[in-house]
Protein backbone atom coordinates (compact mmCIF):
# COMPACT_ATOMS: atom_id res chain seq x y z
CA UNK A 1 0.00 0.00 0.00
CA UNK A 2 1.43 3.41 -0.93
CA UNK A 3 2.03 6.11 1.66
CA UNK A 4 -0.76 8.19 0.14
CA UNK A 5 -3.38 5.43 0.35
CA UNK A 6 -2.22 4.59 3.89
CA UNK A 7 -2.79 8.22 4.87
CA UNK A 8 -6.23 8.17 3.21
CA UNK A 9 -7.19 4.97 5.06
CA UNK A 10 -6.00 6.33 8.42
CA UNK A 11 -7.81 9.64 7.83
CA UNK A 12 -11.03 7.73 7.03
CA UNK A 13 -10.60 5.55 10.11
CA UNK A 14 -10.02 8.63 12.24
CA UNK A 15 -13.15 10.28 10.89
CA UNK A 16 -15.22 7.14 11.55
CA UNK A 17 -13.90 6.97 15.12
CA UNK A 18 -14.76 10.64 15.66
CA UNK A 19 -18.31 10.17 14.33
CA UNK A 20 -18.76 7.01 16.43
CA UNK A 21 -17.55 8.85 19.53
CA UNK A 22 -19.79 11.85 18.95
CA UNK A 23 -22.87 9.72 18.35
CA UNK A 24 -22.19 7.23 21.14
CA UNK A 25 -24.97 7.09 23.75
CA UNK A 26 -22.98 8.49 26.66
CA UNK A 27 -26.06 8.46 28.89
CA UNK A 28 -26.11 4.67 28.69
CA UNK A 29 -22.82 4.39 30.58
CA UNK A 30 -22.67 4.34 34.34
CA UNK A 31 -21.66 7.79 35.50
CA UNK A 32 -22.83 10.43 37.86
CA UNK A 33 -24.68 12.92 35.72
CA UNK A 34 -27.79 13.24 33.50
CA UNK A 35 -28.84 15.26 30.47
CA UNK A 36 -26.31 13.98 27.93
CA UNK A 37 -28.93 12.47 25.64
CA UNK A 38 -30.06 15.92 24.57
CA UNK A 39 -26.50 17.31 24.40
CA UNK A 40 -24.61 16.82 21.16
CA UNK A 41 -27.51 16.49 18.71
CA UNK A 42 -29.37 19.41 20.30
CA UNK A 43 -26.23 21.54 19.92
CA UNK A 44 -25.72 20.36 16.36
CA UNK A 45 -29.28 21.23 15.34
CA UNK A 46 -29.55 24.55 17.18
CA UNK A 47 -27.64 26.81 14.72
CA UNK A 48 -29.64 25.47 11.77
CA UNK A 49 -32.96 26.04 13.52
CA UNK A 50 -33.20 29.69 12.48
CA UNK A 51 -32.89 31.04 8.94
CA UNK A 52 -31.36 34.30 10.21
CA UNK A 53 -28.45 32.41 11.80
CA UNK A 54 -28.02 30.09 8.83
CA UNK A 55 -27.86 32.88 6.25
CA UNK A 56 -25.40 34.98 8.27
CA UNK A 57 -23.07 32.04 8.90
CA UNK A 58 -23.12 30.96 5.25
CA UNK A 59 -22.51 34.59 4.23
CA UNK A 60 -19.33 34.60 6.36
CA UNK A 61 -18.07 31.66 4.28
CA UNK A 62 -19.13 33.32 1.01
CA UNK A 63 -17.33 36.54 1.90
CA UNK A 64 -14.24 34.65 2.99
CA UNK A 65 -14.20 32.80 -0.34
CA UNK A 66 -14.46 36.10 -2.21
CA UNK A 67 -11.60 37.61 -0.20
CA UNK A 68 -9.37 34.56 -0.61
CA UNK A 69 -6.53 33.47 1.71
CA UNK A 70 -6.03 34.15 4.57
CA UNK A 71 -9.54 35.60 5.09
CA UNK A 72 -11.12 32.41 3.75
CA UNK A 73 -10.15 30.61 6.95
CA UNK A 74 -9.52 33.52 9.31
CA UNK A 75 -13.13 34.79 9.19
CA UNK A 76 -14.64 31.33 9.89
CA UNK A 77 -12.18 30.96 12.78
CA UNK A 78 -13.09 34.37 14.20
CA UNK A 79 -16.85 33.87 14.06
CA UNK A 80 -17.21 30.73 16.25
CA UNK A 81 -14.73 31.99 18.85
CA UNK A 82 -16.40 35.38 19.28
CA UNK A 83 -19.83 33.76 19.00
CA UNK A 84 -18.88 31.50 21.92
CA UNK A 85 -17.88 34.60 23.87
CA UNK A 86 -21.31 36.10 23.14
CA UNK A 87 -22.90 32.79 24.13
CA UNK A 88 -21.04 32.89 27.43
CA UNK A 89 -22.39 36.40 28.07
CA UNK A 90 -25.88 35.05 27.34
CA UNK A 91 -25.36 32.10 29.67
CA UNK A 92 -24.20 34.43 32.42
CA UNK A 93 -27.33 36.54 32.00
CA UNK A 94 -25.49 39.65 30.73
CA UNK A 95 -28.08 41.76 28.91
CA UNK A 96 -27.28 43.09 25.43
CA UNK A 97 -30.02 45.29 23.97
CA UNK A 98 -31.28 44.83 20.40
CA UNK A 99 -30.07 41.28 19.86
CA UNK A 100 -32.62 40.52 17.11
CA UNK A 101 -31.82 43.82 15.41
CA UNK A 102 -28.11 43.00 15.57
CA UNK A 103 -28.73 39.59 13.99
CA UNK A 104 -30.78 41.18 11.20
CA UNK A 105 -28.06 43.79 10.65
CA UNK A 106 -25.48 41.01 10.43
CA UNK A 107 -27.38 39.45 7.52
CA UNK A 108 -27.70 42.86 5.85
CA UNK A 109 -24.04 43.76 6.44
CA UNK A 110 -22.54 40.42 5.44
CA UNK A 111 -24.94 40.11 2.46
CA UNK A 112 -23.97 43.61 1.30
CA UNK A 113 -20.27 42.76 1.70
CA UNK A 114 -20.76 39.77 -0.62
CA UNK A 115 -22.96 41.76 -3.00
CA UNK A 116 -20.41 44.56 -3.43
CA UNK A 117 -17.36 42.28 -3.04
CA UNK A 118 -16.16 44.59 -0.27
CA UNK A 119 -12.41 44.27 0.34
CA UNK A 120 -11.57 45.97 3.63
CA UNK A 121 -8.31 45.28 5.47
CA UNK A 122 -8.24 41.80 7.00
CA UNK A 123 -8.38 43.15 10.55
CA UNK A 124 -11.44 45.27 9.80
CA UNK A 125 -13.22 42.31 8.17
CA UNK A 126 -12.42 40.13 11.19
CA UNK A 127 -13.64 42.79 13.64
CA UNK A 128 -16.86 43.22 11.65
CA UNK A 129 -17.52 39.46 11.57
CA UNK A 130 -16.64 39.20 15.27
CA UNK A 131 -18.98 42.07 16.14
CA UNK A 132 -21.90 40.35 14.42
CA UNK A 133 -20.96 37.01 15.97
CA UNK A 134 -21.59 38.39 19.47
CA UNK A 135 -25.30 38.88 18.68
CA UNK A 136 -25.67 35.36 17.29
CA UNK A 137 -23.81 33.84 20.24
CA UNK A 138 -25.76 35.79 22.83
CA UNK A 139 -29.07 34.73 21.28
CA UNK A 140 -28.00 31.09 21.40
CA UNK A 141 -26.62 31.42 24.92
CA UNK A 142 -29.93 32.68 26.27
CA UNK A 143 -31.94 30.07 24.34
CA UNK A 144 -30.04 27.00 25.57
CA UNK A 145 -32.43 24.26 26.64
CA UNK A 146 -32.54 23.38 30.31
CA UNK A 147 -31.00 20.01 31.17
CA UNK A 148 -28.84 19.74 28.06
CA UNK A 149 -25.28 18.61 28.64
CA UNK A 150 -23.19 21.75 28.35
CA UNK A 151 -20.02 20.28 26.96
CA UNK A 152 -21.51 17.99 24.32
CA UNK A 153 -24.03 20.69 23.43
CA UNK A 154 -21.19 23.19 22.96
CA UNK A 155 -19.20 20.81 20.76
CA UNK A 156 -22.24 20.12 18.57
CA UNK A 157 -23.04 23.80 18.37
CA UNK A 158 -19.53 24.84 17.33
CA UNK A 159 -19.24 22.03 14.77
CA UNK A 160 -22.58 23.00 13.19
CA UNK A 161 -21.46 26.64 13.00
CA UNK A 162 -18.16 25.62 11.42
CA UNK A 163 -19.94 23.40 8.91
CA UNK A 164 -22.24 26.27 7.92
CA UNK A 165 -19.16 28.41 7.26
CA UNK A 166 -17.65 25.54 5.29
CA UNK A 167 -20.85 25.33 3.24
CA UNK A 168 -20.49 29.03 2.45
CA UNK A 169 -16.84 28.54 1.48
CA UNK A 170 -17.82 25.56 -0.68
CA UNK A 171 -20.46 27.58 -2.51
CA UNK A 172 -18.02 30.50 -2.71
CA UNK A 173 -15.56 28.42 -4.75
CA UNK A 174 -17.60 29.37 -7.83
CA UNK A 175 -15.93 32.77 -7.42
CA UNK A 176 -13.08 31.59 -9.65
CA UNK A 177 -15.37 31.72 -12.73
CA UNK A 178 -16.77 35.03 -14.08
CA UNK A 179 -20.36 33.69 -14.11
CA UNK A 180 -19.87 32.31 -10.63
CA UNK A 181 -18.74 35.71 -9.42
CA UNK A 182 -22.03 37.21 -10.59
CA UNK A 183 -24.06 34.39 -9.02
CA UNK A 184 -22.20 34.91 -5.75
CA UNK A 185 -23.01 38.61 -5.73
CA UNK A 186 -26.68 37.80 -6.33
CA UNK A 187 -26.51 35.38 -3.42
CA UNK A 188 -25.19 38.26 -1.31
CA UNK A 189 -28.15 40.35 -2.43
CA UNK A 190 -30.56 37.59 -1.36
CA UNK A 191 -28.91 37.42 2.10
CA UNK A 192 -29.09 41.22 2.47
CA UNK A 193 -32.76 41.27 1.42
CA UNK A 194 -33.55 38.50 3.89
CA UNK A 195 -31.75 40.59 6.51
CA UNK A 196 -34.06 43.50 5.71
CA UNK A 197 -37.03 41.20 6.26
CA UNK A 198 -35.56 40.07 9.60
CA UNK A 199 -35.04 43.72 10.55
CA UNK A 200 -38.63 44.53 9.69
CA UNK A 201 -39.80 41.63 11.84
CA UNK A 202 -37.56 42.72 14.72
CA UNK A 203 -38.81 46.29 14.62
CA UNK A 204 -42.54 45.56 14.29
CA UNK B 1 -25.83 20.52 39.26
CA UNK B 2 -22.31 21.63 38.27
CA UNK B 3 -21.62 20.97 34.58
CA UNK B 4 -18.11 19.72 35.33
CA UNK B 5 -18.04 16.34 36.97
CA UNK B 6 -15.76 13.53 35.97
CA UNK B 7 -17.63 10.64 34.34
CA UNK B 8 -17.06 7.48 36.33
CA UNK B 9 -17.05 4.49 34.06
CA UNK B 10 -18.09 1.02 35.03
CA UNK B 11 -16.97 -1.31 32.29
CA UNK B 12 -17.14 -4.39 34.52
CA UNK B 13 -13.53 -5.15 33.64
CA UNK B 14 -11.88 -3.52 36.64
CA UNK B 15 -10.44 -0.10 37.53
CA UNK B 16 -7.77 -0.04 34.81
CA UNK B 17 -10.27 -0.50 31.98
CA UNK B 18 -12.72 1.87 33.69
CA UNK B 19 -9.98 4.50 33.59
CA UNK B 20 -9.06 3.63 30.00
CA UNK B 21 -12.66 4.16 28.87
CA UNK B 22 -13.16 7.25 31.01
CA UNK B 23 -11.26 9.62 28.72
CA UNK B 24 -13.35 8.76 25.67
CA UNK B 25 -16.70 9.49 27.34
CA UNK B 26 -15.56 12.65 29.11
CA UNK B 27 -15.28 15.52 26.62
CA UNK B 28 -14.20 17.87 29.43
CA UNK B 29 -11.01 15.82 29.63
CA UNK B 30 -10.67 14.70 26.03
CA UNK B 31 -10.87 18.20 24.50
CA UNK B 32 -7.89 19.73 26.37
CA UNK B 33 -5.83 16.54 25.87
CA UNK B 34 -6.54 16.72 22.16
CA UNK B 35 -5.72 20.44 22.09
CA UNK B 36 -2.38 19.84 23.80
CA UNK B 37 -1.61 17.00 21.38
CA UNK B 38 -2.41 19.24 18.39
CA UNK B 39 -0.30 22.06 19.83
CA UNK B 40 2.64 19.74 20.44
CA UNK B 41 2.30 18.25 16.97
CA UNK B 42 2.27 21.69 15.35
CA UNK B 43 5.45 22.65 17.18
CA UNK B 44 7.28 19.46 16.13
CA UNK B 45 8.35 15.97 17.29
CA UNK B 46 10.42 17.26 20.26
CA UNK B 47 7.35 18.96 21.72
CA UNK B 48 5.24 15.89 20.98
CA UNK B 49 7.66 13.60 22.83
CA UNK B 50 7.68 15.97 25.83
CA UNK B 51 3.88 16.09 26.12
CA UNK B 52 3.67 12.35 25.51
CA UNK B 53 5.41 11.59 28.81
CA UNK B 54 4.72 14.65 30.94
CA UNK B 55 0.95 14.82 30.53
CA UNK B 56 0.08 11.23 31.55
CA UNK B 57 2.48 11.38 34.51
CA UNK B 58 1.11 14.73 35.69
CA UNK B 59 -2.44 13.39 35.28
CA UNK B 60 -1.64 10.34 37.37
CA UNK B 61 -0.01 12.53 40.05
CA UNK B 62 -3.05 14.83 39.95
CA UNK B 63 -5.42 11.85 40.41
CA UNK B 64 -3.57 10.76 43.53
CA UNK B 65 -3.36 14.34 44.85
CA UNK B 66 -7.05 14.89 44.12
CA UNK B 67 -7.92 11.73 45.98
CA UNK B 68 -5.92 12.87 49.01
CA UNK B 69 -6.54 16.64 49.11
CA UNK B 70 -9.01 17.38 46.30
CA UNK B 71 -12.19 19.01 47.56
CA UNK B 72 -10.27 21.89 49.11
CA UNK B 73 -8.81 23.22 45.90
CA UNK B 74 -11.01 22.00 43.07
CA UNK B 75 -12.24 24.76 40.78
CA UNK B 76 -13.84 23.71 37.45
CA UNK B 77 -13.50 27.10 35.79
CA UNK B 78 -9.73 26.62 35.59
CA UNK B 79 -10.21 23.48 33.51
CA UNK B 80 -12.30 25.37 30.94
CA UNK B 81 -9.82 28.27 30.97
CA UNK B 82 -6.91 25.89 30.29
CA UNK B 83 -8.83 24.40 27.36
CA UNK B 84 -9.48 27.88 25.96
CA UNK B 85 -5.78 28.77 26.21
CA UNK B 86 -4.70 25.50 24.55
CA UNK B 87 -7.28 25.84 21.74
CA UNK B 88 -6.32 29.47 21.15
CA UNK B 89 -2.61 28.57 21.00
CA UNK B 90 -3.38 25.90 18.39
CA UNK B 91 -5.40 28.43 16.37
CA UNK B 92 -2.62 31.04 16.65
CA UNK B 93 0.16 28.56 15.64
CA UNK B 94 2.90 30.83 16.97
CA UNK B 95 6.37 29.65 18.12
CA UNK B 96 6.48 28.65 21.79
CA UNK B 97 9.33 27.58 24.05
CA UNK B 98 9.37 23.93 25.02
CA UNK B 99 9.11 24.92 28.69
CA UNK B 100 5.76 26.67 28.02
CA UNK B 101 4.23 23.56 26.44
CA UNK B 102 5.66 21.39 29.23
CA UNK B 103 4.23 23.80 31.81
CA UNK B 104 0.81 23.66 30.18
CA UNK B 105 0.98 19.85 30.14
CA UNK B 106 1.83 19.77 33.85
CA UNK B 107 -0.91 22.28 34.73
CA UNK B 108 -3.52 20.41 32.69
CA UNK B 109 -2.49 17.01 34.03
CA UNK B 110 -2.47 18.10 37.65
CA UNK B 111 -5.71 20.04 37.43
CA UNK B 112 -7.93 17.69 35.45
CA UNK B 113 -6.28 14.67 37.06
CA UNK B 114 -7.19 16.04 40.47
CA UNK B 115 -10.81 16.24 39.37
CA UNK B 116 -10.68 12.58 38.43
CA UNK B 117 -9.19 11.82 41.84
CA UNK B 118 -11.92 13.76 43.64
CA UNK B 119 -14.66 11.87 41.80
CA UNK B 120 -12.92 8.56 42.47
CA UNK B 121 -12.72 9.43 46.15
CA UNK B 122 -16.44 10.24 46.20
CA UNK B 123 -17.23 6.94 44.48
CA UNK B 124 -14.76 5.04 46.70
CA UNK B 125 -13.20 3.56 43.54
CA UNK B 126 -9.57 2.43 43.17
CA UNK B 127 -7.47 5.50 42.32
CA UNK B 128 -4.22 4.01 41.08
CA UNK B 129 -5.66 1.42 38.69
CA UNK B 130 -8.18 3.91 37.38
CA UNK B 131 -5.59 6.68 37.09
CA UNK B 132 -3.20 4.36 35.30
CA UNK B 133 -5.94 3.52 32.79
CA UNK B 134 -6.62 7.21 32.16
CA UNK B 135 -2.88 7.88 31.82
CA UNK B 136 -2.53 5.09 29.23
CA UNK B 137 -5.48 6.44 27.25
CA UNK B 138 -3.92 9.92 27.32
CA UNK B 139 -0.58 8.48 26.19
CA UNK B 140 -2.29 6.82 23.22
CA UNK B 141 -4.28 9.93 22.23
CA UNK B 142 -1.26 12.24 22.48
CA UNK B 143 0.97 9.78 20.61
CA UNK B 144 -1.46 9.35 17.71
CA UNK B 145 -2.67 12.96 17.41
CA UNK B 146 0.68 14.72 17.86
CA UNK B 147 2.49 12.30 15.51
CA UNK B 148 -0.22 12.76 12.88
CA UNK B 149 -0.02 16.56 13.12
CA UNK B 150 3.80 16.59 13.19
CA UNK B 151 3.81 14.62 9.93
CA UNK B 152 1.62 17.15 8.10
CA UNK B 153 3.48 19.01 5.37
CA UNK B 154 0.95 20.74 3.13
CA UNK B 155 -0.15 24.22 4.29
CA UNK B 156 -3.90 23.51 4.17
CA UNK B 157 -3.59 20.58 6.56
CA UNK B 158 -1.93 22.83 9.15
CA UNK B 159 -4.75 25.32 8.62
CA UNK B 160 -7.28 22.53 9.25
CA UNK B 161 -5.52 21.78 12.56
CA UNK B 162 -5.64 25.48 13.49
CA UNK B 163 -9.36 25.60 12.67
CA UNK B 164 -9.85 22.54 14.91
CA UNK B 165 -8.02 24.44 17.66
CA UNK B 166 -10.35 27.40 17.28
CA UNK B 167 -13.35 25.07 17.52
CA UNK B 168 -11.93 23.58 20.73
CA UNK B 169 -11.42 27.08 22.15
CA UNK B 170 -14.96 28.07 21.16
CA UNK B 171 -16.47 24.94 22.73
CA UNK B 172 -14.42 25.59 25.88
CA UNK B 173 -15.69 29.16 26.03
CA UNK B 174 -19.21 27.74 26.12
CA UNK B 175 -18.02 25.28 28.80
CA UNK B 176 -16.82 28.25 30.83
CA UNK B 177 -20.23 29.88 30.47
CA UNK B 178 -21.94 26.66 31.57
CA UNK B 179 -19.69 26.35 34.60
CA UNK B 180 -20.37 29.97 35.64
CA UNK B 181 -24.07 29.91 34.72
CA UNK B 182 -26.25 31.13 37.58
CA UNK B 183 -28.44 28.35 38.98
Amino acid sequence: MSAQSRRAVSARAGLLLLVAWLLSPVAAFAHTRGGEASGFLAGLSHPVSGLDHVLAMIAVGLWGAQLGAPAVWLLPVTFPMVMAFGGTLGLLGVKIPGIEIGIALSAIGLGAAVLFEARPKLGIAAVLVGFFAIFHGHAHGTELPAGANGVLYSIGFVIATGLLHATGIGIGLIHRWPAGRTVLRWAGAVVALAGLAFLWRALT
Amino acid sequence: MPPFLAHLMNTGLGPFYDGLAHLFVTPEDLLPVLALALLSGLRGPRFGRTSLFILPLAWLAGSVAGRLFGPHWAWPVVSAALTIVLGALVAADRPLPLSAVAGLAIALGLWNGSWNGIELARARAGTFGNGLGVACAIFAVVAIASALVASLRTPWTRIAVRVAGSWIAAAALFMLGWSLRPA
